[in-house]
């Protein structure tokens, strides 16, 4: 054991690329399970949450019109990044979440293999989701599913790496960009992702994450006109149905999630995917 | 700084004008700069913020100065001006180059709204003054009721302030009633002190405002320019009794930004020029900003670029 003093650390937030404090210049502290200082995190306000989805529409154009093939080499690589954090991550997830180390390592593992799923769907979207319609007529009807814009993510509060993946890469993966609200309690996973991405080429923007509290963020990001998808996951339940209501001001569409955390480790489908996709029906002339 | 009699002594000559501007008390750059910022960290909240976009809104000069303007984008932004949004009065002028003046108010239709055109072979004002008071001309002949001028730098820049001076005046004299705007460009003059002597050249030659830049050129307008030039307007008030304006143009996008300058204008110059006679932002992308923010602060939720219209 040296006799090293520990460097505790103050993080920041993670917004169009770069790491700005907080705009109100607040932190919190951040604990383990029981109750054992971990951090400090930075407690985003209302404003870094304006500056978040301005950030995120402004990568929009770029990130969803990158090849889908490009995309899936781009969040393969995310995936190799997370892989080498390995260790990291299994401490992080461990102390956060109070399971057993193997367990944690079990946990990152299979955080790392979600992101590659998704990763794989990235050229597969369009062929699953999209159609070549039939029609009686001298006509090519094609369906092609579009990313819906800047999608708002409230992180699930519990599991804060293997439930923050599962719900952040199937944004990435159609195209759309995020603005992600993490854990409030367990946000250390979260900021060491944001350093992988910023280290990855993923451009800045296209992710941003906001560690604070949730229930003082959420109403802005519900109610905000220029986001256009809204993950309920990590909502307190008893605002829930007020969120659902100032989304529909400004006709989000919110995803259909459970209202308690599902199991994580469960089999993914292409859900999120569907719900993070307009399908787009274009008709064209045949044989001209 | 004496007074009015001493102030016509200074235009007499050449030399006696030189004398003046390079008598000008230097400008504190670090000073300038500290205030500007130290301004720019007020808080304006609630109440007050919904005066200052509605006061902004007011005050812009809604710009279209490209190439590729056509009629229809000139009528557009006419359409925008007259009605930011409903319900909302309208912007303080449209500025276009001189050949859509004619399409500009037309597309008015005697709206409250002015028509700016700039002139004097405006970004570069690099031609020969007999062009440049044509295009004056013709400006005002299509029916521009403001004309925003621009000073012939490379003159400025080598000492011969007596031709600055005597083409200002002389557009002036051109432009009879119609406002009169001195363009400086201070992104291209270099130092403080050659912002705060083209500011009193512009006064002494007639300027109705001094307008910072063409848009064209960067930086443009910059909270410690704007400053120095609101302190020129402010001296030149305590010295004849008028009341100039100044016109911040160029790179002003956000509503933020824009609070911060009447801010300064309130500081520096005061009250009496919080007003569009006297204060303008030349602008295009900021009525959408101030636009969204005016929607933001009296639904209560924040706005989207999806809300206003595209220009």
């Amino acid at each position: 054991m040296s006799d090293r003093v520990t460097v505790s650390k103050t993080y920041k937030l993670y917004l169009g690329g770069a790491f700005p404090r907080s705009e109100s210049g607040r932190t919190y502290p951040v604990t383990d399970g029981k109750g054992r200082f971990l951090a400090n995190a930075a407690q985003a306000s209302r404003k870094d949450l304006r500056e978040a989805v301005v950030a995120a529409r402004g990568a929009f154009g770029k990130w969803s019109g990158a090849t889908a093939y490009n995309r899936g080499q781009v969040l393969y690589r995310v995936a190799e990044l997370l892989e080498g954090r390995r260790e990291q991550f299994a401490d992080e997830v461990a102390a956060g979440e109070g399971v057993p180390a193997k367990r944690a390592q079990a946990l990152v593992d299979a955080a790392v293999d979600r992101w590659v799923w998704y990763a794989g769907w990235t050229d597969k979207i369009a062929t699953v989701l999209g159609a070549a319609n039939p029609v009686a007529g001298p006509y090519f009807s094609f369906s092609v599913p579009e990313p819906t814009g800047v999608v708002g993510v409230l992180a699930p509060q519990r599991s804060s790496l293997l439930g923050l993946v599962s719900v952040l890469a199937p944004v990435l993966a159609v195209g759309a960009t995020a603005v992600v609200v993490t854990s409030q309690d367990r946000p250390l996973p979260a900021i060491t992702l944001s350093e992988v991405l910023a280290t990855s080429d993923v451009p800045g923007g296209v992710v941003n994450l906001l560690t604070g509290h949730t229930a003082e963020l959420a109403p802005w990001l519900a109610s905000h006109a220029d986001v256009n998808a809204l993950d309920l996951t990590g909502a307190p339940p008893e605002l829930r149905v007020d969120l659902e209501k100032s989304a529909a001001g400004t006709v989000k569409r919110v995803l259909r999630v459970p209202t308690t955390e599902p199991d994580w480790t469960d089999r993914p489908d292409i859900a999120r995917l569907r719900a993070l996709v307009e399908t787009k029906t274009v008709w064209h002339p045949m044989g001209v | 700084m004496g007074g009015t009699t001493e102030l016509t002594d200074v235009t007499r000559d050449e030399a006696s004008l030189r004398r003046f501007l390079h008598g000008l008390p230097g400008v504190d750059a670090v000073g300038i700069e500290q205030r500007s910022a130290g301004l720019a960290t007020r808080s304006i909240k609630k109440a007050s913020k919904l005066w200052a976009i509605d006061t902004a809104i007011s005050m812009v000069d809604l710009t279209t100065l490209e190439g590729a303007d056509t009629p229809g984008k000139v009528r557009t932004l006419c359409a925008k001006a007259r009605q930011p949004e409903p319900g909302i009065p309208p912007v303080a002028a449209v500025c276009v180059y001189p050949d859509m003046v004619a399409t500009a108010k037309d597309a008015l239709g005697g709206a409250a709204v002015n028509i700016a055109s700039v002139a004097t072979a405006f970004p570069s004002g690099r031609s020969s003054l007999k062009v440049k008071i044509t295009d004056t001309e013709y400006a005002i002949a299509a029916g521009a009721t403001e004309v925003d001028m621009v000073i012939d730098r490379g003159a400025f820049l080598s000492g011969r302030y007596g031709q600055v001076f005597d083409e200002i005046r002389t557009i002036k004299a051109v432009c009879g009633d119609v406002h009169l705007k001195v363009i400086l460009e201070t992104g291209e003059l270099a130092t403080y002190d050659n912002v705060r002597r083209a500011s009193w050249l512009g006064l002494l030659a007639g300027g109705d405002f001094i307008k910072t830049s063409t848009g064209k050129v960067s930086p443009a307008a910059t909270l410690p320019v704007t400053n120095l030039m609101l302190q020129a307007v402010r001296d030149w008030h305590e010295v004849t009794g008028q009341h100039r304006g100044v016109k911040p143009a160029g790179g002003i996008r956000t509503t933020k930004d824009a609070i911060r300058h009447l801010v300064a204008v309130r500081e520096v110059a005061g009250e009496a020029w919080l007003t569009p006679d006297l204060f303008r932002f030349g602008a295009s992308s900021l009525l959408n900003d101030l636009l969204m923010q005016r929607r933001t602060q009296l639904d209560g939720h924040y706005s989207g670029p999806d809300y206003v219209s595209v220009d």
